[in-house]
């Protein structure tokens, strides 16, 4: 297969990107704001009856093994995955590609893949105050019994649709449109103030 | 009021879309049957109690879903996915 030459990818957060610590810092920062900027973000989903065989897929080639039930997910550094709706999961890989990796095995009999890479921006919140800060966005119970280790959900702010997946006991990537995702930094910025945040 | 998705869980109204009566019955395509075609867009049971009603989960998981709802006291009584499914214990 010949080599590749995608574009290289300008962050729609650029303008409001400000790499520091912000806000009410004086007693130490309580949120960590970056863009994981991952290489590859898929949506994929399967037609009634084909969620295994989709989901042994995902195992296959990305390793990562699915655990049962609704917004399961898991994550490996690299890689990730999480259910969002009934059937349909995102997966990411911090390395361009993955969609050529799943092209062959995703027949047209089990579901569709649809390559979200340049239509998605990844924003993670980190620090022991990240569920507070996200608690203010969300109207969904971000402690860790019920938004285990993990796994995803589907919601929104203001309308602006939100995939949010927990990679760590206080860490937090949240999947927005590019479209929206820099007035969103700038909301989830504000939002931070009160607790001292840094951007990295 | 909260209603909960059966895929998503308990999640505030405004993550949903009202989709209509759930009670409706849709005539085939082809079906030149007018009562039939005039039921189907105009009438309505507009109980005062349990209804039958189809919303979607248009700001979350996006499914749709048939839920019972109590149009006096807008209790959920329950809820669960369309697709495939049968009418919930409503008043029909």
């Amino acid at each position: 297969m010949a080599e590749q030459h995608l574009p290289e990818r300008q962050s729609p957060l650029e303008p409001e990107y400000h790499p520091g610590s912000h806000g009410n810092f004086e007693h130490g920062v309580d949120v960590i704001l970056s863009e994981t900027r991952p290489g590859s973000i898929l949506q994929l989903a399967a037609w009634p009856g084909e969620e295994k065989r989709l989901i042994e897929i995902i195992r296959k080639v990305t390793g990562l093994a699915l655990p049962d039930g609704a917004g399961g997910g898991v994550s490996s550094g690299a890689r990730a995955v999480f259910g969002f709706a009934p059937g349909k999961f995102t997966v990411v890989d911090e390395a361009e590609g993955l969609a050529q990796a799943f092209a062959g095995s995703i027949t047209p009999a089990i579901g569709t893949l649809t390559d979200l890479s340049h239509g998605r921006t990844a924003i993670r919140i980190a620090g022991p105050k990240a569920e507070w800060v996200m608690a203010k966005f969300f109207a969904i119970d971000f402690t860790l019994p019920a938004f285990p280790l993990g796994a995803g959900r589907s919601t929104n702010h203001h309308d602006v649709f939100a995939q949010i997946q927990r990679t760590g006991a206080d860490q937090f990537d949240i999947y927005v449109f590019r479209s929206f995702a820099r007035s969103f930094w700038k909301a989830l910025c504000h939002a931070s103030e009160e607790v001292g945040y840094e951007v990295q | 009021m909260l209603i909960t998705c059966p895929y998503c869980g308990p999640r505030d109204v405004i993550e949903f879309t009202y989709q209509g009566d759930g009670n409706r019955e849709r005539p085939q395509p082809a079906s030149q049957n007018l009562d039939a075609w005039n039921a189907y867009v105009y009438d309505r049971l507009n109980p005062a109690g349990d209804h039958n009603e189809i919303w979607q989960h248009s700001g979350g998981c996006r499914a749709h879903l048939r839920v019972v709802r109590n149009t006096v006291t807008h209790e959920i009584l329950s809820t669960a996915f369309a697709r495939g499914g049968h009418k919930t214990e409503g008043r029909s």
